[in-house]
């Protein structure tokens, strides 16, 4: 393993194949830990890790005070939540005020993009990103890749699709950068009017034909649909998205035998994944969120754990 | 009481004159230009070894009095103008209140005559409110000092309304000044839509938001054989259809802020929040356009758009921060290190862009050239001085820039209005 230098976990653009290897390796030794009668280990015993959540979120939040909790260290939950410090307040002004607590490191998640970048050029604490905006979800991407390397025994080499709405997705960005960085090769699927042609520029290829984009991926990755981009104009309605994009059985009939489908939840079932598929034998949704709190251990560990 | 200013290397849109001359200033007129004037009793100023310009002139700042005088004063705008230069500016009306009655407009006129130093000319609005709605009563503005109209910051959306604006401001006698900006398209855009904004996951605002108001308001000056003015003009788009608009003999003109020369969107990859401007910063193609538009006459002048927002504003994150940078004490230096030095203009055609057009535009007596009988405005440049843009140095309320630690060759050493230094190094 490769020497850890990051300060902050920001973003997976930039992030060497070494580096992801390293968390992904370290989550390897971290995850049978949670499998124990006693799931605590010292590793970071009397440090404080702040969540500072101005969005919500139930399964990443509980998954990083998990991941923090069994390695011993302190943590505080902030949600900003819909109150008065996600419309605009001065986010760094609240971020000051916690760092003032003598706090390690903040997880953050802000529904603009850019904060936790922002937040690292003025704090002194760690900054590890847990969704900002469009932008970035380094962690999910992270569980992601370490899950496709667990079920698929390695990631280069692999295609990987992501389907819906990758205009908004910070999951898939983050994803397109690490899965290229580890030589995948990407194709993202969905309605025109949420697949933006620029993210190409990123490496990944667009195909709009779901069929084709099925029969030759080894991993599908069906996102979120939010229900207010009808709304919004970016779709004609949602009943034609979950027909003509919504990952069921019958256009699984054409995938590959050992496809495996992932979602980095939580899903619309009906929408743009089935019950039926999402429970069904293919899906490795459930482990995704076992390995999350392994690989969130690890990137606690390697920010925190390790002087330097 | 008389400035006699000795040593000028004057510089007027139509020639550089190739010797130093001294100029006498009289009861705030030009008296004289010689080559030796002998100094009596009142004041003088050596200004050797550098330019001396016509008073410089903005026809687009914001001083946000009334209403948000946290940010700016028409008293520290003034300050920040006359340190940046500037002998006239023009205050676009979005204040709250809006500039869009007589009493508004009165108390601009009547703060900036009572704060003295420079010509101060408000802009009123086009709709009341500026909600696209109602047409201002447009000859009272006028008659209460209004030198133009704009609802700057929103655009005049409804195209019906702006068809009425046109034919009752071409009998008014008042100039139209238009923000192109197709508010459904641009929803929300924080930075110029393209790649950039793609991998930064920032809402883009397509550069055809601009481009498309300002192929509909050719059309109307046309259809109407009216004046626009366009203001902030970003895109290569928005160039083509000017220059093209011109040759046909529409009666358009325009104006670059020096951001526009300046910067690219590459700018927000550090969330800079100061970075964030309406249009928004755009690509190294559109920068390219707008200098070869201002060498070629497209864009007829440089106006700074100068928008403060107070610290405590733009350190939200980029959605919520507002949009606008501060510009009147870094156009010289931005003008002189990024249009001056690569050769895109020369100083005649920089004063011609700064001074004369902008005068000429708004229909300005006595200003935009330096001859004996015309104001006693006048700007001394140092074209050789290098210097650092610092946050500390700003005059202005607000310190909101994204030039803060560049470094710009080209620095006012003295501004001079009607005869009286109003700004000296």
């Amino acid at each position: 393993m490769s020497e850890w230098t990051k300060h902050d976990l920001l973003d997976l653009q930039g992030m060497s194949k070494e580096e992801i290897e390293t968390v992904l390796e370290t989550a390897k030794s971290f995850k049978e830990i949670s499998t124990r009668d006693v799931k605590k280990v010292p590793a970071l015993r009397g440090k404080t890790i702040v969540m500072l959540f101005f969005e919500n979120s139930t399964r990443t939040r509980s998954s990083f005070e998990l991941a923090a909790k069994r390695l011993s260290a302190d943590t505080v939950n902030i949600a900003a939540g819909n109150s008065s410090l996600s419309k605009g307040e001065s986010v760094l002004d609240t971020a000051r005020n916690i760092e003032a607590m003598n706090v390690d490191a903040i997880v953050v998640r802000h529904p603009s993009s850019g904060v936790p970048y922002i937040l690292s050029q003025h704090l002194k604490a760690s900054i590890i990103n847990a969704g900002d905006g469009c932008r970035s979800h380094p962690t999910q991407a992270l569980l992601d890749m370490f899950t496709i390397q667990e079920k698929l025994g390695r990631i280069a080499g692999l295609k990987v699709a992501i389907l819906g709405d990758i205009r908004h997705s910070r999951v898939a960005r983050s994803n397109i950068w690490g899965l290229t960085t580890m030589g995948a090769e990407v194709t993202v699927c969905g309605p025109a009017t949420l697949v933006p042609p620029e993210i190409e520029a990123m490496g990944a290829r667009i195909n709009y034909d779901i069929d084709e984009v099925i029969k030759e991926s080894d991993v599908l990755m069906p996102l979120r649909i939010q229900m207010e981009r009808q709304e919004q104009k970016f779709l004609p309605s949602l009943r034609e998205y979950a027909k003509e994009f919504g990952i069921d059985a019958q256009k699984l009939k054409n995938a590959k035998k050992d496809v495996i489908i992932m979602h980095p939840g939580p899903t619309n079932r009906g929408l743009e994944v089935s019950a039926e598929v999402a429970d069904g034998k293919y899906s490795v949704i459930l482990d995704q969120v076992t390995n999350g709190v392994a690989v969130r251990m690890a990137v606690l560990y390697l920010l925190l754990g390790i002087k330097r | 009481m008389s400035l006699l200013i000795k040593n000028a290397m004057i510089v007027n849109a139509d020639k550089m004159e190739k010797n130093p001359q001294d100029i006498l200033i009289e009861k705030g007129v030009i008296k004289r230009i010689a080559s030796s004037i002998k100094e009596d009793k009142g004041k003088t100023i050596d200004a050797k070894g550098k330019l001396v310009l016509p008073g410089l002139i903005d026809i687009h700042v914001h001083f946000r009095e009334p209403g948000d005088e946290h940010k700016e004063t028409v008293e520290t705008g003034v300050m920040a103008a006359a340190k940046g230069g500037f002998t006239t500016v023009m205050c676009m009306p979005n204040t709250a209140p809006v500039i869009d009655n007589r009493s508004i407009a009165e108390m601009v006129v009547n703060e900036s005559k009572r704060i003295g130093l420079i010509n101060v000319i408000p802009i009123g609005a086009i709709t009341k409110s500026l909600k696209s709605q109602e047409l201002t009563d447009m000859f009272e503005l006028k008659d209460a000092g209004c030198g133009a109209l704009s609802d700057d910051g929103n655009c005049v959306s409804d195209s019906h309304l702006m068809r009425m604006a046109m034919e009752y401001a071409k009998m008014v006698g008042i100039l139209l000044i238009e923000h192109c900006e197709d508010h459904q398209l641009s929803s929300g855009g924080v930075m110029n839509e393209g790649v950039t904004s793609t991998i930064l996951g920032l809402k883009g605002d397509p550069g055809i938001s601009e481009s498309i108001i300002v192929a509909r308001d050719i059309e109307l000056a046309d259809y109407f054989d009216s004046r626009i003015h366009f203001a902030h003009i970003s895109l290569k788009r928005s160039v083509e259809l000017i220059r093209e608009a011109k040759a046909r003999g529409i009666k358009v003109t325009a104006e670059a802020a020096p951001h526009h020369f300046a910067l690219t969107e590459e700018e927000l990859k550090s969330f800079n929040t100061n970075a964030k401007v309406h249009p928004p910063l755009r690509t190294k193609e559109d920068v390219k356009a707008v200098k070869a538009a201002l060498k070629d006459g497209t864009i007829d002048c440089i106006a700074t758009d100068h928008a403060p927002h107070a610290r405590e504003d733009k350190e939200k994150d980029m959605d919520h921060a507002p949009c606008g940078m501060i510009g009147l004490e870094t156009a010289v230096g931005l003008a002189v290190t990024e249009l001056i030095e690569p050769k895109i203009l020369t100083w005649p055609q920089l004063v011609e862009k700064m001074s004369a057009a902008p005068a000429n535009i708004m229909g300005f007596k006595g200003k935009g050239a330096i001859q004996e009988g015309m104001d006693g405005d006048l700007t001394i440049i140092d074209p050789e001085a290098e210097w650092e843009v610092r946050e500390e140095d700003f005059v202005s309320k607000s310190s909101n820039s994204p030039f803060i630690g560049r470094t710009l060759k080209g620095q006012v050493a003295a501004t001079i209005c009607a005869g009286k230094i109003v700004y000296q190094q």
